[in-house]
């Protein structure tokens, strides 16, 4: 053991000589760490939560027998197929409004509830009775209290003027669920005696086929592995763990160049210590241990650094969540032990991977040194037509997974592969531009500059590789955010052309509301809206009723359509597809496809698709008459008005007076739009914070390199400044070969960015969300980021510069004359 | 050509000053062939770095060729070294990336002061012609440094400075080197002072001078 020790003791002597390697491991392995786990976190807090939304009370998580036309059904079913041997409880779901915010509302009946129903709310023996027993109990998320800035205790009344029973916290919830016993809640919702569903227990009995007990009335849905809020965010969540892979990635890089770095310059002391009589298998043994210590060391840190990361963003992703799908996150970060131990365990995988060329090396080392079989050039040349080789067979896998691939997954296989092969190549094409200028070079010092960059681009490549990835994502993230904001204020000009937007809190309300607008003179038009909700293979849909009105016909954004598109929506046996469902479903113009309504199946040919872009469902729009004769149930309470535009601040408040609407369910155009927008920006404030940090991972990675290759470049530069070339200007063209190499990889990364961007939108977002933007390039951008590349290259060699321009004359005199 | 007036270096070295010259004078003229010894620590090669301008001395003046090289700023110290001095060290300290024949050619082109025939002539004399095309790194340790004394005498300089140039090579090859260096110095006409700790290869050149703690003996 003390053997161990001394070896480890003298293996942890370089670090004290070269703190400065030590601290650039270290950052990469804190800063990969940091940046993986923060997303990791962001991610399992999210998932939590859909879980916990998932399993209330059943949810998609329990097997349920529904109403085989989608509605309700009486009650008397529970009672006979209970009698039947079936384990099933009932639950009632509908929605109330408390002051002005719509909550869902579960009715349970606690006594049979299944023990099965995952983490659902327990409600103890000493519970029961309170929550049974009148005035019974509404059970609420801690969070929803807050927001609705209410106590415990407190009966707050719905919309329609009924009080709900006194609220009582339950941490298990997700904010926007109320939960009430199943009869409190028929009472609340006017479903005397329905039920919407009933949970089936796993309880393995003798059971009546269920035919025989509900004849055709019901049917059994299967449990799904995954909700449907996991399945409409799986491609939010997925964009964010590529961005953390890709942090982590960049960060590895640094970790590597460190690593190598060391390794080159304790090559004397390992052949030492095998010469003293230290085996290979031990050596080795004992840097693996030094490395995991190390690794733990900056895994604990980068975990610290990662839920700080995570809690920052948290604000914006939960906005994001809701804004797009909208799923309650809480703003609480809490975090699991699991995901402790898999950042430890992430960062010393991290720390191995990036150390195993060197590892393998040192197990191969030779104790004594041979002389150099290649001069640099060949050995350069040689790993050179390696990479490349290895390039264009990942830039080949890209290709074919292009071709071949049908999964979002595949589409960011595409989008890895494209950005490893153009990693990969950056070597080779650099050192074909920099031995292009040797050639066209003029003078020695000109010969040496571009001669020496040539040698340095193996210890440079890797912070450079990184450089390219971080800007080409930056590139490409950023031409389709700011193509995807241009298409949206176009789009939404033509989705929301009606000049204010009513939401009425029920049927009769919307009656109200209809019959005082059609006394206004200052209303043009009152465009009743209507929307449900159906299944279309497995996936939910909306189906929107809309008027017949030029309002949409002139502004309805409109991919393509046949001749008359509108007209053929009358007979209400066409309709118009939103473009994501149509590619979803493989449908086109003139295609049918089938609607699961209350009276049956409705049959709808596609006149039309239009772009709809940000809503994770397809959508389905057809004439309002045609959506009321097929779900005659869903109340019409949406509308939309044609006012004069100068009329419409007197006609909101005069709406706000009369019907006490406030600004959820009452909003203008201009109001409405800000709000849609700021959603949207909302959206992408996480993928640009993400998108910012890996590109200042990219500057740390730079940074570092060209501090740890300052110190091993003295030895080349010391003899041109003893042959007569000041220090000042041994700095002045260090930097200029920093800003050079730095402004061909960044000139390299825009095409590479724009390829990324054509992958996003054509391929990513399409794969995810089902639409596709038009292809925009903005060279104003792409200038302002050449501008920030170049600042962080300056900044990243300064440093270095700087301290060889200060340098001593003693120092380098020491490395020219004796310390090699 | 050289001449050294009462000239003093003091080194702090952990915490203490250590006198390294108390008081050197030396004079060298155009073409002599001087030797300087010395143990270890007694500040031969303090002597050559201040005398190439890679150090400031504390006292006393170094005048080459009449200009006061203590005197100079650190630019123009760099441009003595670029014009009128060759240096040659033990270790070859030659360009890495650069190959034979552009290493050799490297002084003499930043000095502005490249001449084809003579260096064609140093090729020969020094029989790097079939090693132009190769990098340092491939040449064996006396093939190095007949490269760094091409590089140091290829712009004609008035002083040739070498630091135990023969010390990383063995008898033999040393004395090749040596032998080469000698021919060429005369050729040049420059001076040339050589620091050793080998009394038989001092014994070669015109005149050898001693130093002990400090001063010359």
């Amino acid at each position: 053991m003390s053997r161990i020790l001394w070896i480890l003791a003298v293996l942890l002597s370089h670090w004290r000589r070269h703190p400065m390697q030590l601290a650039t491991l270290l950052i990469g392995l804190i800063s990969a760490t940091a940046l993986w786990s923060g997303v990791q976190a962001l991610n399992a807090q999210a998932r939590d939560s859909y879980d916990r939304a998932a399993a209330t009370f059943g949810g998609a998580r329990t097997a349920v027998l529904v109403a085989r036309n989608g509605g309700t059904f009486p009650q008397k079913l529970f009672a006979e197929l209970r009698r039947a041997g079936w384990p099933v409880s009932p639950v009632l779901e509908g929605r109330v409004q408390i002051d002005g915010r719509s909550f869902r509302l579960l009715g349970i009946e606690p006594i049979t509830i299944p023990v099965e129903v995952g983490n659902a709310p327990a409600i103890g023996r000493a519970g029961l009775q309170a929550f049974l027993t009148p005035p019974g109990e509404t059970l609420v998320a801690p969070d929803a209290l807050t927001d609705l800035n209410l106590p415990e205790g407190a009966t707050p009344p719905t919309s329609d003027g009924t009080s709900l029973p006194p609220l009582r916290a339950q941490a298990q919830l997700v904010p926007g669920v109320l939960v009430v016993d199943i009869g409190m809640a028929q009472r609340l919702l006017n479903r005397p005696d329905q039920i919407s569903r009933l949970l089936i227990g796993k309880t393995t009995g003798k059971r009546a086929p269920l035919e025989g007990v509900a004849g055709d009335q019901l049917r059994l849905v299967q449990p799904d592995a995954e909700s449907d809020l996991e399945r409409l965010t799986d491609s939010f969540h997925l964009n964010l763990t590529a961005f953390g892979l890709l942090s982590f990635v960049v960060g590895l890089f640094i970790v590597n160049s460190a690593i190598g770095l060391a390794f080159e310059q304790r090559l004397p002391m390992l052949r030492t210590l095998r010469a003293c009589g230290v085996s290979a298998r031990m050596l080795n043994a004992v840097l693996v241990v030094e490395l995991v210590s190390l690794a733990l060391v900056a895994g604990l840190v980068g975990l610290v650094c990662g839920y700080l990361i995570a809690a920052a963003l948290l604000p914006d992703v939960a906005a994001s969540l809701r804004g797009l799908y909208g799923a309650q996150i809480p703003g609480q970060l809490t975090l699991k032990p699991e995901w402790w131990l898999a950042g430890i365990v992430i960062s010393i995988a991290g720390a191995l991977a990036a150390a195993t060329t060197s590892l393998a090396k040192a197990i191969r080392l030779p104790i004594l040194a041979a002389a150099q079989p290649y001069a640099w050039q060949q050995a350069q040349h040689r790993w050179l037509i390696l990479q490349s080789a290895l390039a264009l067979a990942v830039l080949a896998a890209a290709g074919l997974i292009l071709w071949y691939g049908e999964s979002l997954v595949s589409g960011f296989a595409v989008l890895a592969a494209l950005l490893l092969g153009a990693a990969l190549i950056l070597p080779a094409i650099l050192e074909r531009v920099l031995s292009f200028g040797q050639r066209q070079a003029d003078g020695a010092l000109a010969g040496w500059f571009w001669a020496d960059s040539r040698q340095q681009l193996s210890g440079l490549s890797l912070a450079l590789m990184a450089l390219l990835l971080a800007l080409a994502v930056n590139v490409g993230v950023g031409t389709m955010v700011e193509t995807f904001s241009r298409t949206f204020v176009t789009w939404l000009d033509g989705r929301l052309a009606a000049d204010v937007y009513v939401n009425a809190s029920d049927a009769a309300q919307a009656t109200e509301i209809k019959a005082w607008l059609r006394e206004r003179p200052e209303v043009a038009a009152v465009l009743p809206g209507g929307r449900a909700e159906v299944q279309i293979a497995g996936a939910p849909i909306e189906i929107l009723g809309m008027a017949d009105h030029a309002t949409y016909r002139d502004h309805w954004p409109l991919l393509e359509s046949t001749a008359n598109a509108w007209k053929r929506l009358r007979p209400g046996d066409a309709g118009l597809i939103s473009e994501q469902l149509a590619r979803r479903l493989k449908l086109g113009i003139g295609d049918s496809v089938e609607v699961t309504a209350a009276g049956g199946n409705w049959a709808l040919e596609i006149v039309g698709i239009y772009a709809d872009y940000g809503n994770p469902k397809g959508q389905i729009a057809v004439n309002i008459a045609a959506f009321t004769r097929r779900f005659p149930d869903v109340p019409l309470t949406r509308m939309g008005l044609r006012v004069w535009p100068a009329a419409v601040p007197a006609l909101i408040s005069a709406l706000q007076e009369k019907f006490g609407l406030d600004g959820r369910n009452l909003m203008d155009q201009v109001t409405l739009k800000a709000e849609s927008t700021r959603i949207f920006n909302k959206t992408f404030a996480v993928t640009a914070a993400l998108n910012a940090f890996t590109l200042g991972v990219a500057g740390i990675a730079l940074l570092t390199s060209l501090l740890t290759l300052s110190n091993s470049r003295l030895p080349q530069l010391a003899p041109l400044w003893a042959i007569g070339i000041t220090r000042k200007r041994l700095a002045a063209i260090e930097l200029l070969k920093t800003l050079s190499v730095a402004l061909i990889t960044t000139l390299l990364a825009l095409p590479l960015g724009l390829l990324v961007a054509w992958c996003l939108i054509a391929v990513v977002n399409v794969k995810a969300f089902g639409w596709r933007l038009p292809f925009h390039v903005f060279p104003l951008q792409l200038l302002q980021l050449l501008g920030v590349a170049m600042a962080a290259s300056l900044l990243a060699a300064l440093l270095p510069v700087i301290k060889l321009a200060r340098m001593q004359p003693a120092r380098l005199i020491k490395i020219f004359a004796d310390e090699r | 050509m050289l001449s050294v007036r009462s000239l003093a270096k003091t080194y702090r070295s952990a915490g203490e000053d250590v006198v390294v010259l108390r008081g050197v004078n030396l004079d060298i003229t155009a073409g002599e062939r001087v030797a300087l010894t010395g143990e270890s620590g007694s500040g031969k090669s303090t002597l050559l770095h201040l005398i190439a301008g890679l150090d400031r001395p504390d006292g006393g003046e170094i005048r080459l060729a009449n200009i006061a090289v203590s005197d100079l700023s650190d630019a123009g110290r760099a441009e003595l070294r670029r014009d009128r001095l060759g240096l040659v060290f033990q270790q070859f300290n030659l360009i890495p990336s650069l190959s034979v024949g552009d290493n050799l050619k490297f002084q003499s082109r930043i000095a502005g002061r490249h001449d084809a025939a003579w260096h064609a002539e140093l090729v020969e004399r020094l029989g790097l012609g079939a090693l132009l095309k190769r990098y340092p790194e491939q040449l064996s340790g006396g093939q190095q440094q007949r490269v760094a004394i091409g590089r140091a005498l290829a712009v004609k300089p008035l002083l040739l400075l070498a630091d135990e140039p023969t010390g990383n090579l063995d008898e033999a090859t040393a004395d090749d080197v040596l032998a080469l260096t000698r021919d060429l110095v005369t050729r040049t006409g420059c001076g040339f002072l050589m620091v050793t700790h080998s009394a038989r290869l001092a014994a070669t050149l015109d005149r050898q001078i001693h130093l002990h703690a400090g001063l010359i003996a």
